[in-house]
């Protein structure tokens, strides 16, 4: 199988490709994924010393002025939202919603828009 | 006659764990929102309650499983070589499991 792959030809230049907006939201979904599956252990230090000790308490909640970690924050913020939103955008296609292109695209546009509202929204509140 | 590996497990397990990874953080979301712990034993008090205590640690295996099916697609769908894919699934099982393990001493043994 892998031998006649390696024959096939294939094209990967993305700025020729005309991609729709739905493909925007996959390749998002899967590098979105991708990002958070490797930001777990970060994210589970920072809880362990939040709970260990009034000094890792107080590191973490200090950190989170930091601006440089706030900024980090937010995007993280932004790739889950991402992902969460593209995500029940799956979950529906799963059940049979939305699965038409017109609807497709449409679905694909307000995932893009809703999360981009979120983060600003969030970074107002949070920043 | 052997039944067919039709990836319906996996499936399965990425969508029912994403169900309850999605209504967690909108648990979670929610308490924040209305009544957000501002102090260290406050903080203690509401996370390692009993309840909240045991819905986090399954939301973190919810979440090491939904990481295990997800990043394990990616590495089927890009990596070919046989040894060089069985490495990293193997490196991606090692370290899920050890997070896991490291997050139920975090959880259940404060």
């Amino acid at each position: 199988m892998s031998r006649s792959a390696k024959r096939r030809p294939v094209f990967f230049n993305l700025r020729q490709i005309d991609l729709p907006v739905t493909a925007v939201v996959s390749f998002g979904h899967r590098i979105s994924g991708v990002i958070l599956a490797f930001s777990i252990p970060a994210l589970i230090y920072l809880l362990q010393l939040s709970l260990r000790s009034r000094e890792g308490y107080a590191w973490v909640t200090a950190l989170f002025s930091n601006r440089f970690a706030k900024a980090g924050a937010v995007i993280l913020l932004w790739v889950f939202l991402h992902h969460l939103l593209a995500g029940v955008r799956h979950l529906l296609f799963d059940i049979d919603v939305g699965v038409g292109r017109r609807a497709a695209r449409i679905s694909a546009w307000t995932v893009l828009l809703s999360e981009f509202a979120l983060v600003v929204l969030a970074s107002g509140i949070l920043v | 006659m052997r039944s067919p590996l039709t990836g319906l497990r996996a499936w399965l397990m990425q969508r029912l764990t994403a169900v309850y990874l999605a209504g967690f953080t909108l648990f979670l979301l929610a308490h924040f929102a209305w009544d957000a712990p501002v102090s260290f034993d406050a903080w203690r008090n509401w996370l390692l309650s009993p309840v909240v205590r045991v819905a986090t640690a399954l939301f973190f295996v919810a979440l090491l499983l939904h990481a295990w099916v997800g990043v394990r697609d990616v590495i089927l769908d890009y990596v070919h070589p046989l040894a060089v894919r069985l490495s990293l699934l193997a490196a991606l099982a090692s370290g899920l499991l050890a997070t896991g393990v490291w997050m139920l001493g975090v959880l259940l043994g404060l």
